[in-house]
């Protein structure tokens, strides 16, 4: 038997300012009253059957692209501050204009510090040497032939929401904030198969990452994380993974810094205690607010932002939105999104879109109902180890606003009276 | 099904189990490589000093590799622009002195990371292309521009490891992970 609902279900507040219930997510009710969606009167002009429902479309193509029509849907970035080193630096991923966990390969953020290598596969090797008992090599072919395993993980830089550092708010989008951020199915052989092969000696306590790239980047990490969920990526969203992102190998540390995930990877020495790389010295460690700096980073830890309605996407006069965004933590599963219409002073749960997997990105959804008054929308994330996303006067209480990196407070728009987002703070 | 023949037939799966366990293969497809296969990529240099190749360099000889193959990144005296600043900045990291200016003297704790940065990394258009000599010259010049080695110090594997850089204790371990 059919459950049928009353039409026009009234729409029930849940926090300040115009923030509704989630049922409107999780049942089909139908929003009246307060939110009310007009369905009366007739077209200005009747629908009329368009040209291309006359005419046979395109034939097939090789390998497919976004309908030109999307031609805005691109990665952006900041010129080098030396145009004679372009391939230092970051492309970063349009969060208002995509949907849902997964971003497109072509859309992942970029980070590189010497360039994209154009690397051969066939003569790619990889290296594991060390403390173990018999140093081994690993052509590509060869590692194709491990079994793989899948798994869908976030990468975000550390740099990511950078901007937020600064003592003043700046006019800038959620890609231009946090578009160092991405999240792909990846698909490899787990690193502990073949540290295990190599055999790796009692002493040993960290790992060495180092890349193919003219940088040579390399970071030391915990062995630990190697013998845990530490993956040697072969493949990213069902391809074999993108030269940007690290073709034709990468490593994975799910839910720690971008640049620890090494890409282009060649190398790997197990050893006792970490090298010191430049990359885990003089870069990627935080300046607190008195002398010293916290080193060795790690996880990501929990975070959450609104990509929709932000910067870019005017809102078109009072009546309901879908506020939704994306919320991760480098320790495990979201548990809970709040959003505020009120700057923080009301909050009330989103849904969490299915579905939802530790270390990677959490799609969140709240139903609002703009009164075209002012507004400042903010999200909170909850992860499966209690740890909640800390306000911005939290965060800067702890460690102050000299860190650059791993900045993960609560992040605002304000929403102005024409509609328009602006990155604040709140 | 009598007692005999489920006898039988729990013998002979028993009997193919055992059969696959010994055919099926661990996979294990690494190749074995020895120390001096490896030679050329183990270039990665710990703060103790350890895979510091043979060779030397002083201040002077740096003062010549920095202005071929340096300068036009970072500056006369490695005073930084358009690229990263490489030399100053002491003192600023303190809470009052304003925007902190993170330089080798004046942030790295071990001046062993210059001599595997630079031999991996620099200069930018031709990564790798230093000699070790090179390298170890080109370490003494920065070290000595941010005052911490003197003028006829002689950068090489015994000596790198021993500098004492300024911001050597300005590190801790970030408390929260792991967990």
């Amino acid at each position: 038997m059919t459950k049928r609902r009353k039409r026009g279900l009234e729409a029930e507040p849940a926090a300040g300012n115009g923030i509704l219930s989630r049922r409107i997510f999780l049942e089909r009710a139908l929003i009246g009253g307060a939110a009310g969606v007009t369905a009366t009167g007739a077209l200005a002009e009747p629908l009329a059957v368009a040209p291309w429902s006359k005419t046979p479309g395109a034939p097939f193509n090789a390998y497919g692209t976004p309908s030109h029509f999307e031609s805005k849907v691109v990665r952006t970035w900041a010129a080098p501050a030396n145009p004679a080193t372009p391939g230092v630096g970051s492309s970063r991923t349009p969060h208002h204009l995509l949907d849902g966990m997964i971003t497109p390969s072509g859309l992942h953020y970029e980070r590189s510090h010497s360039g994209v290598p154009d690397i051969d596969p066939d003569q790619h090797r990889l290296l594991i040497h060390g403390l173990v008992r018999q140093p081994l090599v690993f052509t590509l072919e060869d590692l194709s032939r491990y079994p793989r395993t899948s798994r869908i993980a976030f990468l975000e830089c550390a740099g990511n929401s950078g901007a937020l550092y600064n003592a003043q708010a700046q006019p800038l989008d959620v890609q231009a904030i946090h578009g160092l951020l991405s999240c792909s199915d990846w698909t490899g052989v787990k690193l502990s198969t073949l540290l295990d092969e190599a055999g790796v000696d009692p002493r040993a306590k960290w790992v060495l990452a180092e890349g193919a790239d003219a940088s040579g980047m390399s970071r030391s990490f915990p062995l630990a994380k190697a013998m845990d969920d530490a993956l040697i990526c072969l493949y990213q969203n069902g391809e074999r993974v993108r030269p940007s992102n690290g073709y034709p190998v990468r490593l994975l540390l799910p839910g720690f810094e971008g640049n620890m995930n090494v890409k282009w990877l060649r190398r790997l020495k197990v050893i006792e205690a970490p090298i010191m790389t430049k990359d885990e010295t003089s870069k990627y460690t935080i300046l607190l607010k008195e002398e010293k700096a916290w080193q060795f980073v790690f996880p990501i830890e929990v975070k959450s932002i609104i990509t929709h309605p932000s910067p870019g996407l005017t809102l078109k006069g009072p009546g309901f939105y879908e506020i939704s965004g994306l919320a991760w933590s480098g320790n495990g599963r979201i548990r809970q999104v709040e959003v505020s219409a009120d700057g923080g002073k009301s909050f009330a749960p989103a849904v969490l879109q299915e579905p939802v997997l530790p270390k990677a990105l959490t799609r969140f959804r709240a139903a609002w109902q703009w009164n075209g008054g002012p507004a400042v929308l903010q999200s909170r994330a909850t992860d499966d180890a209690g740890m909640v996303q800390p306000s911005r006067a939290q965060f800067v209480a702890e460690r102050g606003l000299r860190g650059n990196y791993h900045y993960n407070a609560i992040a605002s728009w304000q929403i102005e009276a024409s509609g328009e987002a602006k990155n604040v703070f709140a | 099904m009598c007692l005999l023949d489920r006898f039988a037939v729990g013998s002979a799966i028993l009997l193919a189990a055992t059969a696959f366990a010994m055919a099926a293969d661990e996979p294990k497809f690494g190749r074995p490589v020895t120390q001096q296969d490896i030679a050329a990529w183990d270039i990665s240099i710990g703060p103790d000093g350890a895979g510091l190749p043979p060779g030397k360099g002083t201040v002077a000889q740096g003062e010549t590799v920095y202005a071929a193959k340096c300068q036009a990144c970072h500056g006369e005296k490695a005073a930084g622009r358009p690229n990263d600043r490489l030399v100053g900045g002491m003192g600023s990291l303190a809470p009052d002195k304003g925007p902190p200016v993170k330089t080798v003297g004046s942030y790295w704790p071990y001046a062993t990371t210059l001599f595997d940065y630079v031999r991996r990394a620099m200069p930018w258009d031709r990564p790798k292309s230093l000699s070790d000599e090179e390298v170890y010259a080109v370490a003494a010049y920065i070290l000595y521009l941010n005052g911490v080695i003197g003028q006829d110090d002689v950068i090489d594997a015994q000596s790198l490891p021993k500098v004492k850089m300024p911001n050597r204790e300005g590190f801790t371990p970030f408390p929260r992970w792991p967990r």
